[in-house]
């Protein structure tokens, strides 16, 4: 038991460190310090990636730059923390990020037991198996016996160890800590598939040797709602991210996109009005500038613009919109009214 | 304390040093407690204002991932403190057998060192330099990498002996099924050792007292084999192997060692005996040529040289270092988790994500290897104890 709180002590100096910044609501610190801390992927193509020039790409990157928009109205006001899989809840619960934008899946023990809060779903994922075609398998429901690469810190251990225990099947797991030594073991041909959300398997086949020889089976085998996450107990901040999420959506419901979001302001809509602060309610029930919403779509776009410039049919991963389509085209992207 | 001393007891306590200092001792003493209470409250405050659990509670909840592989039956149906069990195990498994292995070919090499032969010496200095100048997990990811880009799928499988599979999902041999004569066996094993420590005691008196010799290793070489062997004969002799079989993805049946398994033990053993191969050598160095010199006048030979007066001397100088690099070896074992070994750190940090109990988790991690650590340097500070020069 000593052993313990010494142990106890040491990491306390660490986590006493990095909580100085703990006291007060997060928004006023955001704009004290004149950026919003966004924590991000270190490299997953598509969603949080630093491009050659040093400049971070992504669709979590641009819901980090569409809060510092809401925020500042200026979407450049942001800094961005690469964090791994194991580092990323503790860097919101200790303040070093003020919002995680790490495709991370919203579940009930993060909700509760890690002291986090989530945002709106800025991406629906599900879980998947990407394997050489070589093998001849067709289903998931026959990778029974087989060798599968998993990345740890994440629900995929999980969510995979379920699959197999549900349809009475053995598997062997090799867990790798780093993607790209994961990545390479695959490639060479250690497992027999791969195992992640479906986004990143695409990303993955993307950068491989030999594309073509891989395919994603075609079962999901589990619920990924990626969604950003905020420290818990700060209501006023958890609505700046959620509803930042929500205007992005919005805006694809209402047609404006970055290009025509100037004429929009003299629309006779009520609800364009409203939205884009023209009737002014919106910006001070949310603490922000009335023209956060206008400022979201002008520098960052709206959710379709942003899908199709990171993540779509034009990108290397080549992604349809699916279950992230718009409610009205049989998606899941729905927003509440802004009023 | 001398004797009463009357003209002291007139002083002021602060102006008695002896007195001063229990003093400040007591002072710094309070001023460690105060901030270690200072942090501990603190952190658990802070833990609870952010409404995260605290807490052992998690151990017996279901852990729900699978583990690659384990010495004792896991599956994700067992609970979080039996996961954690196997990467104790896995460890201790990763680091005994290299252990072993590092002081055999730690010493073999620090000898072969100081080998008149010029081949054998260089050979040895550049395995010594080269081994141990390069960071021991780039050594880790090399010989991973070899394993997995160099062997053959299972389909492919290179099978050098009958019942032998090498592919790059690792060694795959055929063992025997289990048989109760086995059990017997092993404790025949034991018993001949016990044996061998008995009649080494006796062969010794007796040199002593009549100055005859005895086989000692001969005869001690019979009954550790012969023993066991005896038993399996009278025992029946059972055949049965447990062959490998390719079926469907992989390998079912036999023995199987991992690439990551394989590739661990391998790098840490080759790192480590760099060092200890240098520790060897400078304690063979430490004992006076003028020893052998000596030795050799009064007629034994280089064995017994080497055996009855070197290494008696030499020990001294090599078991403290040595214990060090032991305790390096294991500490070293947790970078397992780079290249896919499930170790202790490796499932420990499973758990950590999964539970979100990172001050108990890493709390764990650190318990677990200061034990080993402890339990390693105890044992060696005995065997140092009974090594060290009794002088007579």
């Amino acid at each position: 038991m000593k052993g313990f709180k010494i142990g106890l002590g040491a990491l306390a100096i660490l986590l006493m460190a990095i909580s100085g910044g703990m006291a007060g609501e997060t928004l006023d610190a955001v704009r004290a310090k004149g950026f919003v801390q966004v924590g991000v992927n270190q490299g997953l193509f598509g969603f949080g990636m630093a491009d050659e020039n040093g400049t971070w790409r992504g669709l979590d990157v641009d819901t980090g730059r569409a809060i510092a928009a809401a925020v500042f109205g200026d979407a450049n006001k942001v800094k961005f923390t690469p964090l791994t899989a194991v580092q990323r809840f503790t860097a919101v619960q200790s303040g070093e990020v003020d919002v995680l934008c790490r495709n991370a899946t919203r579940t009930l023990s993060r909700d509760t037991a890690l002291g986090l809060d989530f945002g709106h779903v800025n991406y629906y994922d599900g879980q998947g198996f990407l394997i050489t075609r070589k093998l001849g398998v067709k289903s998931a429901k026959e990778l029974d016996g087989a060798t599968v690469c998993v990345l740890p810190g994440t629900t995929t251990e999980l969510n995979v160890a379920d699959f197999f225990r549900s349809n009475n099947m053995q598997w062997k797991p090799v867990v790798i800590e780093s993607t790209p030594e994961l990545n390479k073991a695959f490639f060479a041909g250690r497992c027999d598939c791969l195992t992640s959300d479906i986004s990143q398997l695409a990303g993955i086949r993307a950068v491989a040797p030999n594309p073509g020889e891989y395919m994603i089976l075609p079962e999901v085998i589990s619920k990924e709602p990626l969604s950003p996450a905020v420290r818990h107990g700060d209501s006023e901040w958890r609505d700046i991210v959620d509803y930042t999420v929500l205007a992005l959506i919005n805006a694809e419901e209402l047609g404006i996109n970055s290009k025509n979001v100037d004429q929009m302001l003299k629309s006779n809509d009520p609800k364009v009005q409203r939205f884009l602060g023209v009737t002014p309610g919106n910006g001070k029930a949310l603490g922000l500038d009335e023209k956060w919403a206008y400022n979201i779509v002008k520098q960052v776009g709206n959710y379709g613009e942003v899908f199709d410039r990171n993540v779509g049919p034009d990108t290397a991963l080549g992604l349809a919109r699916g279950l992230n389509a718009l409610w009205t085209d049989g998606g899941l992207m729905y927003s509440p009214p802004f009023k | 304390m001398n004797s009463p001393d009357l003209t002291r007891s007139a002083v002021p306590f602060w102006n008695d040093p002896d007195k001063r200092a229990v003093v400040y001792q007591i002072l710094a003493l309070g001023m460690v407690g105060l901030l270690g209470y200072y942090l501990f409250s603190n952190t658990l405050a802070n833990l609870e204002r952010q409404s995260i659990a605290t807490g052992f509670g998690f151990m017996d909840k279901e852990a729900a991932f699978e583990i690659g592989e384990s010495p004792i039956p896991y599956s994700a149906a067992h609970t979080y403190a039996r996961a954690l069990l196997v990467g104790v195990l896995n460890t201790l498994k990763v680091s005994f057998i290299g252990i072993i292995f590092t002081v055999l070919l730690g010493t073999f090499v620090g000898i072969a060192r100081l080998s008149g032969n010029w081949l054998l010496a260089k050979l040895s200095g550049i395995y010594i330099e080269v081994l141990q100048d390069i960071p021991v997990l780039l050594q880790l990811f090399f010989w991973y990498t070899i394993f997995y880009e160099i062997l053959p799928s299972p389909r492919q499988a290179v099978s050098p002996f009958a019942g032998v599979f090498l592919s790059n999902r690792g060694l795959v041999f055929a063992v025997p099924h289990y048989h109760p004569v086995y059990a017997l066996m092993g404790i025949a094993f034991l018993a001949a050792w016990a044996g061998v420590f008995l009649l080494r005691k006796w062969a010794r008196r007796r040199q002593e007292r009549t100055g005859r010799l005895f086989p000692v290793i001969r005869v001690s070489l019979l009954m550790v084999l012969g023993l066991p062997i005896g038993v399996w004969i009278v025992g029946g002799a059972p055949l049965s192997m447990s062959v490998p079989a390719l079926t469907g993805f992989n390998f079912k049946g036999g023995m199987n060692i991992s690439p990551e398994f394989a590739a661990l033990l391998l790098g840490l053993v080759l790192y480590t005996s760099a060092f200890v191969a240098e520790i060897v050598r400078a304690g063979i160095q430490s004992v006076s040529h003028g020893q052998t010199e000596a030795a050799m006048a009064i007629g034994l030979r280089p064995g017994q040289i080497l055996n009855l007066v070197i290494l008696p001397q030499a020990l001294r100088v090599i078991i403290p270092p040595l214990t060090s690099q032991m305790l390096n070896l294991t500490k070293n074992s947790s970078l397992a988790v780079a290249i896919g070994y499930p170790d202790f750190v490796s499932v420990a940090n499973t758990t950590i994500n999964q539970t979100g109990q990172a001050i108990e988790g890493v709390a764990l991690i650190m318990i677990v290897y200061l034990c080993f650590s402890l339990l390693t340097s105890l044992f060696m500070n005995w065997y140092n104890k009974k090594m060290a020069l009794v002088e007579r």
